[in-house]
């Protein structure tokens, strides 16, 4: 329960990030911890009490309690999707500092109305 | 039965190609992409057969245990095949319009692969059965359209492109969380078994939290009024095809189909009341805001983009109404908007195609030189301020008859509103660009070339005749199907598992 | 970006063809042990990333490197969807395990489980030439270079 409760206020601090920070590279670093913190929380959906790994291999016997794999299988793929979004942020944050020549939010305000 | 996964195979593989022979053969981007697009436009005029019945393939042949989905379904019905006829046509059209639309910029190697995979996230959305697939294609289309909205990469349009990002990654991390937590209360994530599971257990406050987030993010997808912060510096920075695309098909698909799907056919009886008053909120200042935001604009995209977030809140109003006629006269009304929208912003491309600028008051008289862009321009513009007998007019005729009906007469009083500052703002456009005198500095200008002319020549075809859509033999064959899918609400997980 | 000193430089060749097998590894193992197609891409572009850092970018600033990065990515890619397709072509099911209908193979060894180790492998180049494709991106090229 406590590991949830955790998982959110992650989520939370990410967002402060993204709603109070003034640098570009805060802004992306605040988009990518509330990524990460809900790969986190989804992984935390799957645990059952007293669960083991779940992969069938040699010498594990019958009636064995695993934690359910399928967000395993999920966050392996939100893991990946927050990778590309990332990349692509952080390439767009470069190209943004060579045009405007500073990573402030503030002044780089040309399109407006 | 085993075309359905075509939808999604086709534009990947061709999407994959791309990279490694456009560099052997120049005009292979050109071939393949036209190629792939067409054959998704016949594929989708091919399902309207089906438009009756609902289609389930299951991926990788796991096929129900039980009558428990196990494994990845796609599903094809009513609202299905609709969509994916205004997805795919629209796609085609766009990439005839993009042959010569990109010479202007670098690399149509790398545009032909991003806009394939645009095509492949799209349908994959709307042909989804399960909510994780949704997300996953969501997220394809999504970072797809940030690449390409920034493609020419000026200033202003890597501004634009970063702050769509941005509130996009934060609207798909919101939609992450709200799968994480339905997963734990559903413990199952097709969305017809979720939906059996939910009747159970009600509107208990954990599911009005995954609604409440839900509802966040989707309608930062679809541009909806306090969440519409990226569209007008988005819409109008990318290159015009893009432009076209993601008005007219991305935030429908992404942002009203996927609420739909998951209001109406999901959740169902136990959040609708107050999710469809949401809905005519929200709606309602859509309409009225992003109208007089519109009237204001001297850029031609921009204010282009303002009408979009106009229409989209038309659309909004009438799911919201609830009635049978209100979601007929909006998913009508998404139908004419995909067509004339693409329109407009396909004319205002070759407008840029020509004279470089997007400042309104420095065009005048235009259609004297581009007389095909003007002509179809006054069409598009037309139609959406709902002039009869255009298409546009009777999807707005059964919207305020939709309100009348159930009896929210000042609302219905507004939409007439909004539609008359609609035609007032357009009728502003044509002045200032395409009538009026020639300005000096434009007399050597030339019709645009020929397949530009094609894509917006059928497009005016389609805002001009798509009021036939109404008869009812053709209405029977698109519109009365996706309506029945909507108004029937869970009845969606008795077509799809069989009962 | 320049290289790093000559202790680094030979611990480097030391330690990055046990990072490349340790990769390969984990991508061929990703039926049995926890890890496939993802993880072990990103050890074995971690491996490239390692060489790059220590001897410095001059080496990477070929055209030929640099265009093998983006072929490497598509093919497996394409590799990957054309396994896909393999079940539609035949016509049964889209992603269909067309090899274990055949042979199926025993549990818990390297050639069972049908398409899935070929799967991971396509994903596992995939994955690494794309990061480090990215790599090469941001950290090495200027503004008007091209990849």
């Amino acid at each position: 329960m406590i590991a949830f409760v955790l998982a959110i206020i992650l989520f939370l601090v990410g967002l402060y990030g993204i709603l109070v920070k003034r640098n570009l590279i805060k802004i992306v670093i605040g988009l990518m911890i509330m990524e990460y913190a809900i790969n986190l929380f989804f992984a935390l959906v799957g645990y059952r009490e007293g669960g083991t790994a779940p992969i069938v291999s040699e010498g594990l016997g019958d009636k064995i309690l695993f934690v359910d794999p399928l967000p395993q299988a999920l966050v392996l793929t939100a893991i990946v999707i927050g990778l590309g979004t990332t990349a692509l942020l952080v390439s767009f944050a470069v190209r943004i500092y060579e045009k405007y020549d500073t990573l402030d939010v503030r002044k780089i305000r040309k399109l407006r109305g | 039965m085993s075309l359905i996964p075509l939808f999604v195979v086709v534009p990947l593989g061709a999407a994959f190609l791309t990279p490694i022979f456009s560099k052997v053969w120049k005009g292979f981007p050109d071939w393949m992409g036209n190629l792939a697009s067409g054959f998704l436009m016949g594929l989708s005029l091919w399902v309207l057969r089906f438009s009756g019945d609902t289609l389930v393939y299951y991926a990788g042949g796991w096929e129900p245990m039980d009558g428990i989905p196990v494994g990845i379904a796609m599903v094809l019905d009513g609202l299905t095949v609709m969509m994916l006829l205004i997805v795919n046509v629209v796609g085609f059209l766009v990439t005839i319009y993009s042959i010569k639309y990109m010479t202007h910029y670098t690399d149509k190697g790398k545009y032909y692969t991003l806009f394939l995979l645009m095509m492949a996230g799209l349908n994959g959305v709307l042909l989804a059965g399960d909510m994780f697939n949704l997300f996953v294609f969501l997220e394809i289309t999504a970072i797809a359209s940030y690449a390409l909205v920034a493609f020419g990469v000026e200033a202003e349009e890597l501004e634009a492109s970063f702050k769509y990002q941005v509130l996009g990654g934060a609207a798909s991390a919101i939609i992450l969380l709200g799968i994480a937590i339905f997963y734990q209360l559903t413990g199952t994530l097709n969305m017809a078994d979720a939906s059996r599971v939910l009747v159970d257990v009600g509107g208990s406050p954990a599911v009005l939290f995954v609604g409440t987030l839900f509802l966040v993010g989707f309608s930062l997808k679809a541009a909806l009024m306090p969440f519409h912060a990226w569209l007008p510096d988005a819409h109008p920075s990318a290159p015009a095809p893009i432009s076209a695309m993601l008005s007219g098909v991305v935030i429908k698909v992404l942002g009203v189909y996927v609420l739909i799907r998951i209001f109406f056919n999901v959740f169902g009886t136990a959040l609708l009341p107050p999710v469809l008053t949401i809905f005519l909120v929200l709606g309602t200042l859509s309409m009225v805001v992003g109208g007089f935001l519109a009237l204001g604009q001297k850029d031609f995209k921009r204010l282009l983009a303002y009408s979009s977030i106009s229409q989209i809140g038309y659309v909004m109003f009438a799911l919201g109404l609830g009635t049978p006629l209100g979601i007929l006269g909006g998913l009508f009304h998404l139908m004419n908007h995909a067509a004339f929208k693409s329109l407009l912003f396909l004319n205002a491309g070759a407008v840029v195609y020509n004279t470089d600028n997007r400042d309104m008051e420095k065009m005048g008289g235009l259609s004297q030189r581009m007389p095909v862009t003007g002509t179809t321009s006054l069409i598009g513009s037309l139609s959406i301020s709902g002039i009869p007998p255009l298409g546009g007019f009777w999807s707005k005729l059964i919207i305020v008859l939709a309100a009348v009906e159930s009896g929210h007469y000042i609302l219905a009083g507004v939409a007439i509103l909004a539609s008359i500052v609609t035609l007032a703002y357009y009728l502003k456009v044509q002045k200032l660009v395409f009538f009026g005198g020639l300005k000096k500095v434009y007399e050597g200008l030339k019709e645009v070339p020929v397949f530009m002319c094609f894509s917006m020549i059928v497009l005016a075809i389609l805002s001009l005749g798509l009021g036939v859509l109404l008869i009812p033999q053709l209405r029977g064959v698109v519109l009365d199907p996706a309506v029945k899918v909507v108004a029937g609400g869970i009845e969606y997980a008795k077509m799809v598992l069989g009962g | 970006m320049m290289g790093m000193t000559l202790i680094v430089k030979r611990i480097t060749q030391l330690m990055a063809p046990s990072l490349f097998l340790l990769g390969i590894y984990v991508v061929l193992h990703g039926h049995l042990t926890p890890g496939g197609g993802f993880a072990g891409g990103v050890l074995i572009s971690g491996c490239f990333v390692l060489m790059v850092l220590a001897y410095g970018s001059e080496e990477v600033k070929s055209e030929a490197r640099k265009w093998r990065a983006s072929f490497s990515e598509s093919l497996g890619i394409f590799l990957f969807w054309f396994l896909a397709i393999l079940g539609l072509i035949q016509g049964s099911y889209f992603f269909f395990n067309v090899i274990a209908k055949v042979n199926p193979g025993l549990p818990n060894h390297l050639f069972s489980a049908g398409i899935i180790p070929l799967c991971n492998i396509a994903i596992g180049v995939e994955v690494g030439a794309a990061l480090f494709a990215i790599f090469i991106t941001l950290a090495i090229l200027r503004v008007g270079e091209k990849l």
